[in-house]
């Protein structure tokens, strides 16, 4: 599966402006800061963990003193410096079908070379696979092929899918039954202590003061012009929340300072930061599903701002918590709580609840297109995408688009094919826009 | 000749079960699920997907399950292909031709069990395509311990079973779980018998042919496929076939979206014996008794499936080393090599496979690879391919 997120080296570059915003001069701060905390990991004498972003459980690993580290956000920034590719070379050399995900080709060939991070830094090995089994099926095999060269222990915790489009009460009691009975003390095992539940409520409610104002400034781009880009720049906005962050008094530092920028730019009636600078005009508001492409992450952007379209919202950067449906982390019920956090991650959602869910986004944003990214390598995303784009239109009568590319495998990125797509869906929304307006 | 038919010899003893099982397997349109309604009047038909479904809980609802392993290659796409990118596999593509094709309005549901990301969002399609029927997903779970994995699975069933019985179905009672049960029960010992003649004498009973029987269980009770099976089991014995000087295989890989017959006809033809496979694994899932006439049958059928399922690719092995159940496979069936068969974009079996590779070089077992797709109608390459593998595991002992 995808998953997104902010990198040291790679934030959205402004290159038009020569200071950046201070919620992206924190952000880059605070990922810093943990890449060399994992470096320093053994000489420290920490213990590391290796989990996933949707389903992520950072609050308890962050309780027992643990460093969580995010394959698939190893694997994004790889792709954004452009080392992807030939890591994942390495891995189809060694055995890998092409077929198949390329986050998990891609983590398996920067491991083979050396598990250097973003920073130029080596990551440590874990001391433990927190196999969080929510809403990927790919997710269960990735770790199960990183058991064989790590030859470390995991633990799995099974996060039953909302196949059905709801949350059963056996469905949570499942999830609790085994944080509970499974994944803590196997964390405690690592960490060599007892969970504080203390401390876990107090982390679960700096999650909430964070989820709060993350809410805040997803729905700031109900404003015209939104003043925030929800998918590309969502995508930085989603970094300290989605990955080791969450629960952690930086976290709620970043979140209020970004929706304390975002509400000035409202007040200044500004448009997004693109990565040629402020977006000075809204032509068109868009609503996306699926993740981006992260090897041509800029170019990928610049079609659209460019293009004056700005993405009001996103599906993909719900994937790792859904909290503008109401969700919030809840330290009266931590188990439960955090037993509803995975369970409602976007990816956990069957086919109809997410079309459902970008429905509401199209209405209340009041896009006037949305547009599917299919990416080659996630069939937890992809698989029926093309039945949404048919039964989106029917419903809400605003035209959709559909452009094919890959999460970080650049052989997928046909940069004048996918330019091409998106001109020509732009164009057809322009004379839409025309025609309505004679 | 049909796709799924073959060479008939009218002194061949097991030629009429052949020929029926061969009827019942390329009945697409399910003719015989609509006979089996018309006997059974009320009676709901239940269609799941690959790999495993707790076929004696439907039995006991009253209900026929069907298993739907997608056209193969007896059926054109038309509209299938509209709505799945290319790099999706093929089996979601055929399913959905035949229901839009009006080939499974004789079921009254679908089930769609846990194991991978295509099937399950299949089941999503599902609901949003066919709203008047119910479109049910099975969660298996992937935590093996009865008072977690096994309580939630038993609730995933009576979810299931209490919907269905809303829609028609009897309710659930223990004594009509401990029948089913008993009966799949018959039915796995008597295709344990099939698999131990081919495992003896693989050229008395061909895969080609238990593939046929296999696939015909898809629309049969678990009594009326046991009744078939003894009766193959009577013809083969009382064959008497040439013995080939092939070399012994396991297949792997083909769990789900299942490989036109002429595909393993080819490997066969390629100097291979198939001993044991992988083939339609869900009548197979099971590899030991399920506790018979017990007080809570539910409970009874999730353990047997928590404690014996086979590992496959799209069950978590958890305290296990990976590859060791397919070694203890190659060592049971005195196979001498393994092919690894799977579908072109089948997440399960690809991300499986390097895995299982390093098991089987660690162990010393020759095995080749190659990718096909339900429709696949070129097979030249595969004979090369498993022809060179047969000679060199023949010649050399290895694959090298």
């Amino acid at each position: 599966m995808n998953i997104d997120i902010t990198t040291v080296n790679s934030a959205p570059r402004a290159d038009a402006e020569a200071a950046k915003d201070a919620s992206q001069v924190r952000q880059k701060q605070m990922i810093a800061d943990h890449y060399e905390q994992l470096s320093r990991a053994r000489e420290d004498g920490r213990k590391v963990v290796y989990t996933f972003v949707p389903g992520n459980l950072t609050e308890l690993i962050r309780s027992l003193g643990l460093l969580p580290v995010l394959p698939e956000i190893n694997a994004l920034q790889s792709g954004m410096r452009k080392l992807s590719g030939n890591y994942i070379a390495e891995a189809e050399k060694l055995g890998h079908s092409e077929d198949v995900c390329t986050y998990v080709k891609c983590d398996i060939g920067m491991m083979k070379s050396g598990n250097v991070g973003p920073t130029g830094m080596r990551i440590p090995e874990p001391d433990l696979l927190l196999l969080s089994y929510t809403g990927c099926f790919t997710f269960m095999k990735w770790f199960e092929l990183l058991r064989e060269e790590y030859k470390c222990p995991v633990v799995m915790l099974h996060v039953p899918y909302q196949g059905d489009g709801e949350i059963t009460p056996a469905m949570r009691d499942y999830v609790v039954r085994q944080l509970r009975d499974v994944v803590v003390p196997a964390l405690e095992r690592v960490a060599g202590h007892a969970l504080d539940m203390d401390d876990l409520a107090r982390r679960l409610d700096l999650s909430r003061q964070a989820e709060n104002d993350l809410v805040a400034v997803w729905e700031a781009a109900r404003h015209r012009p939104s003043p925030i880009d929800g998918y590309f720049g969502g995508v930085y906005y989603i970094g300290p929340i989605f990955s080791a962050f969450r629960g952690t008094e930086d976290a709620v530092d970043y979140y209020r300072l970004l929706r304390t920028e975002v509400e000035h730019r409202i007040a200044q009636k500004l448009g997004p930061m693109t990565p040629d600078g402020p977006s000075s005009e809204e032509r068109y508001r868009l609503v996306v599903e699926g993740p981006p492409n992260w090897t041509s992450f800029n170019d990928f952007w610049r079609m659209f701002s460019r293009e004056g379209a700005t993405v009001v919202s996103s599906t993909y950067t719900r994937v790792g918590g859904l909290y503008d449906t109401g969700f919030r982390h809840d330290s009266r019920n931590p188990f439960e709580s955090l037993a509803d956090y995975c369970l409602g991650c976007y990816t956990n959602l069957n086919l109809p609840m997410r079309t459902a869910l970008l429905e509401r986004y199209i209405r209340e944003y009041q896009a006037d297109g949305f547009l599917i990214n299919s990416v080659k390598s996630c069939n937890s995303f992809s698989a029926g995408q093309l039945l949404m784009l048919r039964e989106l239109e029917r419903r809400t009568g605003v035209p959709g688009g559909f452009i094919e590319s890959d999460l970080v495998d650049p052989r997928y990125f046909g940069k004048a094919n996918i330019e091409n797509r998106v001109q020509s869906y732009l164009q057809m929304l322009e004379a839409r826009k025309n025609k309505v307006t004679a | 000749m049909n796709a799924l038919s073959l060479p008939t010899d009218a002194s061949d003893p097991l030629a009429p079960a052949l020929e029926r099982a061969r009827s019942l397997a390329e009945d697409l349109d399910l003719a015989t699920v609509r006979a089996w309604k018309t006997a059974h009047p009320g009676a709901l038909a239940v269609g799941y997907m690959p790999i495993y479904a707790p076929r004696p809980l439907f039995e006991a609802l009253g209900t026929l399950p069907v298993g739907v392993f997608g056209g193969g290659d007896q059926l054109d796409i038309i509209r299938g292909d509209s709505y799945f990118q290319s790099y999706i596999c093929h089996i979601p593509r055929s399913t959905l031709e035949l229901a839009l094709s009006h080939r499974l309005d004789v079921l009254d549901a679908m089930v769609f069990p846990s194991i991978c990301d295509v099937i399950r969002n299949l089941g999503g399609m599902w609901q949003m395509l066919f709203p008047d029927r119910y479109a049910a997903y099975l969660d298996l779970p992937q935590n093996f311990d009865a008072a977690r994995g096994g309580v939630f699975y038993v609730a995933e069933m009576s979810r299931i079973a209490d919907e269905l019985t809303r829609r028609g179905a009897r309710p659930l009672t223990a004594e009509a779980l401990n029948r089913a049960i008993r009966d799949e029960n018959e039915r796995r010992a008597t295709l344990q018998q099939l698999d131990e003649v081919r495992r003896i004498e693989p050229w008395r009973l061909r895969a080609s042919e238990a593939y046929l029987l296999l696939r015909a269980g898809a629309v049969l009770s678990a009594l009326d496929h046991t009744e078939l099976v003894r009766r193959f089991l009577d013809g083969a014995r009382l064959r008497q076939p040439r013995a080939y000087d092939n070399v012994r295989v396991v297949v792997r890989g083909a769990f789900c979206e299942q490989p036109p017959i002429a595909l393993i006809r080819t490997l066969e033809a390629s100097g291979c014996d198939i001993v044991d496979d992988d083939f339609q694994l869900g009548l197979r899932f099971i590899d030991a008794p399920i506790a018979e006439d017990t007080q809570e049958p539910l409970r009874a059928l999730a353990d047997a499936y928590l404690r014996h399922g086979t590992a496959t690719a799209s069950r978590y092995i958890a305290n296990e080393v990976k590859g060791d159940a397919l070694i203890a496979r190659v060592r049971a069936t005195e196979a001498e090599g393994v092919i690894f068969c799977a579908a072109s974009f089948c997440d399960p079996a690809l991300l499986d496979q390097p895995m299982l590779e390093a098991a089987l070089d660690r162990a010393n077992i020759p095995h080749t690879a190659l990718k096909y797709a339900e429709n696949t109608g070129q097979f030249q390459v595969i004979r090369e391919q498993a022809g060179a593998f047969s000679d060199a595991v023949k010649l050399w002992g290895s694959a090298a």
